[in-house]
C-alpha cells in the first residue's frame, strides 16, 4: 500500500534522443493515490506500457524519479517493489500446476509450505481458481490463465499496486465483461491501487474512478469519466472519448468573439487577445447540439440510426458537424440550422482548452 | 452432385512416387531380398530364410559394435546437449555485431564436408606434428590416438562435439529467442532466481526444439561413418569400429551380402524403434 508519485519522468528508447519523436515519454508528473482505481487510456504507441514498466521497475527511466510514499524507488529492483503486473498475453509457468503457479512468488520469498498452502488456498478462492488448483496450468483457457497471473500478483501479502497491461486483449468477448466486473469487485474488496492500461474507452470508463488520458508520450488530462466527457482539456481527449467524438471546428477570432465563418459562436471559454495568432478551434460534443430555427446554417449529409437515437452528419462550409438527436425527432428537410449549448462549447488554442 | 472420375492426379503424383521408389523403396526391397539369400557370385542366389538374422543377433562381433555405438551415442548426447544449451544461453539476445559473429562462428563447423572434418582432426591430433597431439605430448601426456584406445575415443568424441554442438546451439537459440519478453518480466516480478527462470521458463519453452535436437543427434550419431573412418579407420584394433564401419567391412570388405543386409535391417529397426519410443514419450508428456 503506497502513494505512487512520478516526478519529471522522461524516457527514451534511443541512446541520444534528438527531437520530440525520440521520446517515448516526454514529461510525466503524476500522483496515484493509494487505493484508487485508475485507467490509463490512449492509442497504441502513446507510452502507456512504457509508463507501466517504469512503475514496476522493468524499465529504468532516462530522467525523473518514482516515489512510493515519498521514498525514491528508482534503484530498487522489480521484485522488491511489491508490484503485481498482469500482461497482455497471459503468462503462466506451463510445467507447474495452478497451485504451484500461485505458490511460486511465495516460495521465492522462502515461505514455509504450511503458510504457502494457507495463503494460496485463500487467493485461489478470491480469483475463483479453487476447483482447478491441481490441474496443469498449460491446458487452461486464456481467461483462466489471466486469473492465474492475477492470483500470482495478489498472493504476496504486501502489494503496493496492481498494474494491468491490456489484460483482456486475448479474452473472449463474453468473458471480458465478466472478468472486468470481477476486477472491479476485487478492487472494492482489496482496496489496492489498480492501474489499468487500455486503448478501449469503454473498458477505461467502466473500470476506473479516474482516467488518465495519454497521447504522444504526455498526459493530456486526468479526471473522472464525467469530467473527461463534459470538459475535455485537449481536443484529442474530446475526440478520443465519446462516440462519435467531439466536433472540432477551426475558427477565427474577431474581437472577443470566436467566429465560425461569419457566425459568432458563444462559448464557455474566456477569450482574450492573447489567443490571437494561435491555432484556434471550437469544440462541441454531438450531444450538446440541437436543430433550431436560426443559428448555424448547415446541410444534412448523412443520417445513421443507432436504436434509441440518430446520429446526423451535417456540413457547414467545408466542415463536418455531427449531432445526436432522439429517434423521434423529425429532421428539417432544408434550411437546417444548428444551435450549440453555450455552456458546453469550448475554445481550444493549439489543442489545449482555453 | 455427380461424382466425376478423374485420374489426372496420378500424373501429378508420379514424379514424387518415382523419386521415393528409387531413393527409398527399391533399395530397401533389394536389401530385404539379400538378407534372406546367400550368394557366391555370378548372380546365383540360394534361399536362406532367417538364418542371417539369427547369426547376426547371436554374433559377438555385432554385440561389440552395438555396445561401442551406444557408448559413443550416449556420450556425445550427454556432452553436446547440455553444452549446446549452455552456449545458447550465453549468446547475446539483442541483434548486433556480436550476435552475427556468434552465429557465423557456430555455423562454420556445420558447413565443412565430413571427410574434411575427419582429415582435419586426423592431422590436428597427430602426436609428432599435429597442433593438439604435439601440445598434449609436450604437456607431459602420453597421447597417441593411433595406438591407444582411450586416446582414440577421446579424439573421436572431441571431434564429434566440435562438429555437432553448433547444431544444438542454433536450435536452442531459436527456441530461446522465441520466448516473449513478458515471461521474463513476470519472472522478475515474482522474484524468480536465474535458475528458476531456466528451469520453469526457458527449459519448458525449449522442449520442442530440444526434442528435435536430441532426435537428430541420436540418429546422426548412430549413422556416423565418414569422420571416424577417416580419423581412426575403426582402430586401433576394432576399438572404434562403430556399427556403420563394421557394416561396411562386412558388406564391402568381406562381401558377405546376406549377413550385411540382415545387419542393415536390424540396424535400421533399432534407430526407428529408439526414435519412436523417445518421441512418443516426449509428446505424451506434452499432452498431460
Amino acid at each position: 500500500m503506497a502513494n505512487i508519485k512520478l516526478e519529471g519522468l522522461r524516457h527514451s528508447y534511443v541512446d541520444n534522443p534528438k527531437n520530440d519523436e525520440d521520446w517515448a515519454l516526454k514529461q510525466i508528473d503524476l500522483e496515484w493515490e493509494d487505493g484508487g482505481a485508475y485507467a490509463l487510456l490512449g492509442p497504441s504507441g502513446c507510452g502507456k506500457t512504457t509508463l507501466l514498466n517504469i512503475i514496476s521497475g522493468l524499465l529504468q527511466p532516462s530522467h525523473g524519479s518514482i516515489k512510493f510514499d515519498d521514498s525514491e524507488v528508482n534503484q530498487i529492483s522489480t521484485d522488491k517493489r511489491d508490484i503485481a503486473q498482469i500482461f497482455q498475453f497471459p503468462v503462466v509457468y506451463d510445467t507447474m500446476s495452478v497451485y504451484d503457479n500461485l505458490a511460486f512468488p511465495l516460495r521465492n520469498l522462502g515461505w514455509d509450505e504450511a503458510k504457502v498452502s494457507e495463503r494460496v488456498t485463500e487467493i485461489a478462492q478470491l480469483v475463483e481458481l479453487t476447483s482447478m488448483l491441481t490441474s496443469r496450468a498449460s491446458g487452461l483457457t486464456a481467461g483462466d490463465k489471466q486469473k492465474i497471473s492475477l492470483g500470482r500478483g495478489l498472493v504476496r501479502t504486501k502489494v503496493n499496486a496492481i498494474l494491468f497491461d491490456e489484460p483482456l486483449t486475448v479474452i473472449d468477448p463474453h468473458l471480458k465483461w465478466q472478468l472486468r466486473s470481477k476486477l472491479k469487485k476485487l478492487h472494492q474488496l482489496l482496496n489496492r491501487t489498480m492501474i489499468y492500461v487500455t486503448h478501449d474507452q469503454i473498458e477505461a470508463l467502466t473500470f476506473a474512478d479516474k482516467v488518465v488520458v495519454m497521447n504522444f508520450g504526455e498526459v493530456l488530462q486526468i479526471g473522472t469519466p464525467v469530467e473527461l466527457f463534459e470538459k475535455p482539456k485537449h481536443t484529442f481527449v474530446g475526440h478520443f472519448i465519446g462516440s462519435p467524438g467531439m466536433n472540432i471546428l477551426p475558427c477565427k477570432l474577431d474581437g472577443d468573439n470566436a467566429n465560425l465563418g461569419k457566425h459568432i459562436i458563444e462559448t464557455a471559454s474566456q477569450i482574450t487577445q492573447n489567443h490571437k495568432g494561435r491555432n484556434l478551434e471550437i469544440g462541441i460534443r454531438p450531444e450538446f447540439i440541437k436543430f433550431s430555427d436560426d443559428g448555424l446554417p448547415v446541410s444534412i449529409v448523412k443520417v445513421s440510426n443507432v436504436g434509441h437515437a440518430q446520429i446526423v452528419e451535417t456540413s457547414f462550409e467545408d466542415h463536418k458537424i455531427k449531432l445526436i438527436v432522439d429517434e423521434d425527432v423529425v429532421l428539417p428537410s432544408n434550411n437546417a440550422h444548428l444551435s450549440f449549448n453555450k455552456e458546453k462549447t469550448y475554445l481550444y488554442a493549439d489543442g489545449w482548452l482555453v | 452432385m455427380n461424382k466425376t472420375t478423374n485420374q489426372k492426379a496420378w500424373i501429378f503424383l508420379a514424379p514424387v512416387l518415382i523419386l521415393v521408389a528409387f531413393n527409398a523403396f527399391i533399395p530397401l526391397m533389394t536389401v530385404i531380398n539379400y538378407s534372406v539369400q546367400e550368394t557366391f557370385g555370378n548372380n546365383y542366389f540360394f534361399w536362406e530364410g532367417l538364418t542371417w538374422f539369427e547369426n547376426i543377433l547371436h554374433s559377438e562381433r555385432f554385440h561389440n559394435s552395438l555396445i561401442r555405438q551406444l557408448t559413443f551415442t550416449f556420450t556425445i548426447l550427454l556432452i553436446e546437449i547440455p553444452l549446446g544449451v549452455a552456449i545458447a544461453l550465453a549468446m547475446p539476445t539483442k541483434k548486433g555485431i556480436w550476435l552475427s559473429i556468434c552465429l557465423v562462428t557456430m555455423s562454420l563447423p556445420l558447413l565443412i564436408p565430413w571427410n574434411v572434418v575427419g582429415s582435419m582432426w586426423n592431422i590436428f591430433s597427430l602426436p609428432e606434428i599435429g597442433l593438439l597431439g604435439k601440445l598434449l605430448n609436450s604437456l607431459g601426456f602420453d597421447y597417441n590416438y593411433t595406438r591407444q584406445i582411450g586416446d582414440a575415443w577421446f579424439t573421436l568424441i572431441l571431434m564429434d562435439v566440435w562438429h555437432w554442438t553448433s547444431l544444438v546451439v542454433l536450435l536452442s537459440y531459436a527456441g530461446l529467442v522465441a520466448i516473449p519478453d513478458a515471461y521474463y518480466q513476470a519472472a522478475k516480478i515474482d522474484g524468480a532466481s536465474a535458475w528458476s527462470v531456466f528451469r520453469y521458463i526457458q527449459l519448458p519453452k525449449m522442449k520442442r526444439v530440444l526434442t528435435i535436437a536430441i532426435l537428430l543427434r541420436f540418429m546422426d550419431s548412430f549413422n556416423i561413418y565418414t569422420e571416424p573412418f577417416v580419423l581412426t579407420g575403426g582402430g586401433p584394433g576394432n576399438s572404434t569400429t562403430l556399427l556403420s564401419i563394421d557394416l561396411v567391412k562386412l558388406a564391402l570388405g568381406q562381401f558377405d551380402l546376406g549377413p550385411a543386409a540382415a545387419m542393415s535391417l536390424i540396424y535400421f529397426l533399432i534407430i526407428l524403434l529408439a526414435s519412436w519410443i523417445f518421441y512418443t514419450l516426449m509428446m505424451r508428456n506434452e499432452e498431460e
